[in-house]
């Protein structure tokens, strides 16, 4: 220290200046704090709200009712969400098997094999708008494109809207955690005489392989909660149909019919669906995280 | 620089470089380089920063044809076979000529998996004999007492030093030939390296071992011949007990003594 110190006197100053410039920057950094703390607590604070809220109107609606009984007609004294719950799942679970692989495809070209050519940047400049298109236009376009040919509201075009919103989602994800692996991991595969087909399947696919899957699982998480696209495609209906063709009911287009009734038993179920949601995706979310702790 | 490099009479050649240039787009990164490296012998590549000994490194196994603008011209031969012919599968080429890189990069599966991934891409082993081999390659990289009873772990889950030796393990697996390692102590700390170090010396017994390195002690230590790298040329190459007592160029001197570098 007294090596550096030209002398005495200016080494007090400096010491002075040195203990300013640390308070100020304790200052700056309290500040910081606060603001971020605050920003988290707004954001939280609206969080707990809508949990507490739907927990607290949601839990009270369940019955085993609701599992087991149709829709109701207004002011009925029974009823549940059966059918709504079914179409929900059979909708959800066809359309990610629909988009995943289309999407995870889509992805892997992008990342490993159209990173620098022309086709891949236009997939991705399209991807990107098909990512932010509001899921309105999407339901819109498959009412065009197949209720409108086919004359019927359909479980087929739920479906399909539903897909049009899970591929861009996994393909953006895919894509993003694949040009996370570091090119040493390819390059060490290569190195072993690996063909490029097993590198991705084997090495940098199942490298990206959590993100892949989170990414699939918010796209689930998304469309499981989509009223818009399926108001204009499987619509909805009263009754129990496996029947892909015909229109189907689902539990965001409950909600969203029977939250807007006057009707309190509507009302009531339409709580317990968006509980049901709720649960849904906290439950697909823990899952997918206990699966991929301490794996590989 | 010398036409030919040549080696000494006692020594057989088992890859020998002829008039390799190599570009990086338009850059000139290797320029005209003649170097015969001997069978079963340890040889190191060392240089300052940016003088071409990895790119050199990487031209054995053509590692640099993942990365469009980049190519070589020359002839780089393996027993008389030239490795940069077009006609020969570039898979067969790396079965070859192993390399274990500066970081080390377990996939992401178990330790046996590591081992087997490579074995299983050129051969069909029933089960026991693939547990033979996997055995054999960790005996051989000397993480057999280490990682024998977690075979089945994820090979993340070992230190730095096991990972790299996991690395050696799974190039030599395949029975290659050649061993290209670059720079492969960089991330290590000196107990690891030092084992690496030991591995080296044991591996040429059956291989041709080629090392690029920073560190000038390590290149000393464990290797018989070195050659001395500056802006893409190859300055000097001999023994190395003779490169770093008495080296015939001045430029060479200069960096072993530290003068620059």
């Amino acid at each position: 220290m007294s090596a550096i110190s030209p002398s005495a006197a200016a080494g007090a100053g400096l010491v002075a200046s040195k203990l300013a410039k640390h308070r100020a920057r304790k200052r700056v950094n309290a500040f910081a704090l606060v603001l971020a703390l605050g920003a988290m607590a707004f954001g939280l604070f609206w969080l707990a709200w809508i949990l507490v809220e739907t927990i607290r109107l949601g839990f009270g609606g369940l019955a085993l009712s609701v599992f087991t009984e149709m829709t109701p007609p207004p002011q009925a004294d029974t009823g549940g969400l059966a059918n709504a719950i079914f179409g929900s799942l059979v909708m959800v679970i066809l359309a990610t098997l629909v988009g995943t692989p289309i999407g995870v495809m889509a992805g892997i070209y992008l990342a490993e094999y159209g990173q620098k050519t022309w086709l891949g940047s236009i997939t991705r400049f399209i991807n990107d708008i098909l990512l932010s298109a509001p899921s309105i236009v999407i339901g819109l376009f498959i009412y065009e494109v197949v209720v409108a040919r086919t004359k019927s509201f359909s479980a087929i075009a739920g479906v399909l809207a539903l897909a049009l919103i899970v591929i861009p989602v996994v393909i953006r994800t895919t894509e993003n955690m694949l040009s996370l692996i570091p090119g040493s991991l390819r390059e060490a595969a290569y190195a072993l005489g690996t063909p490029k087909w097993k590198v991705i399947s084997a090495v940098t696919l199942k490298a990206a392989r959590a993100g892949v899957i989170t990414g699939i699982l918010l796209a689930v998480a998304r469309i499981a909660g989509e009223t818009a696209p399926l108001l204009f495609t499987a619509l909805s209906n009263q009754f129990w149909t496996s029947d892909l063709t015909a229109p189907m009911a689902s539990l965001p287009v409950t909600i969203f019919k029977f939250a807007m009734s006057p009707y309190e038993n509507w009302q009531k179920l339409a709580w317990a669906g968006v509980f049901l949601i709720t649960l849904g995706v906290l439950a697909l979310n823990i899952v997918a995280r206990v699966l991929f702790r301490n794996k590989h | 620089m010398d036409a030919k490099t040549l080696l000494p009479e006692t020594e057989k050649a088992k890859l020998t470089v002829r008039d390799l240039n190599f570009y990086y787009g338009n850059f000139l990164a290797l320029k005209k380089i003649n170097l015969d490296i001997p069978e079963r012998k340890v040889t190191a590549f060392i240089g300052p920063s940016g003088c071409g000994k990895s790119t050199l490194l990487r031209t054995f196994n053509r590692m640099f044809e993942l990365y469009p603008d980049q190519r070589a011209e020359g002839q780089i031969l393996l027993d008389g076979e030239d490795m940069l012919s077009r006609k020969l599968d570039v898979s067969l080429v790396r079965a070859k000529i192993g390399m274990v890189f500066q970081k080390p990069t377990p996939f992401p599966m178990s330790i046996y998996d590591n081992i087997a991934f490579g074995v299983r891409l050129f051969e069909d082993l029933p089960r026991a004999e693939m547990d033979e081999r996997v055995e054999w390659a960790l005996k051989k990289a000397a993480l057999w007492n280490e990682a024998k009873d977690k075979l089945g772990q994820s090979g993340s889950g070992l230190s730095g030093g096991q990972q790299q030796r996991l690395c050696i393990a799974r190039g030599i697996a395949i029975k290659p030939e050649v061993l290209l390692l670059d720079e492969p102590c960089s991330a290590l700390d000196p107990i690891s390296t030092g084992k690496i170090e030991e591995l080296i010396h044991e591996l040429k017994s059956d291989y041709t071992v080629v090392i690029v390195t920073h560190n000038m002690q390590q290149a000393a230590r464990c290797s018989d011949y070195t050659a001395y790298m500056y802006l893409g040329d190859l300055v000097e190459f001999g023994p190395t007990g003779e490169l770093f007592m008495k080296p015939k160029k001045k430029d060479t001197e200069d960096y072993i003594t530290g003068r620059f570098g």
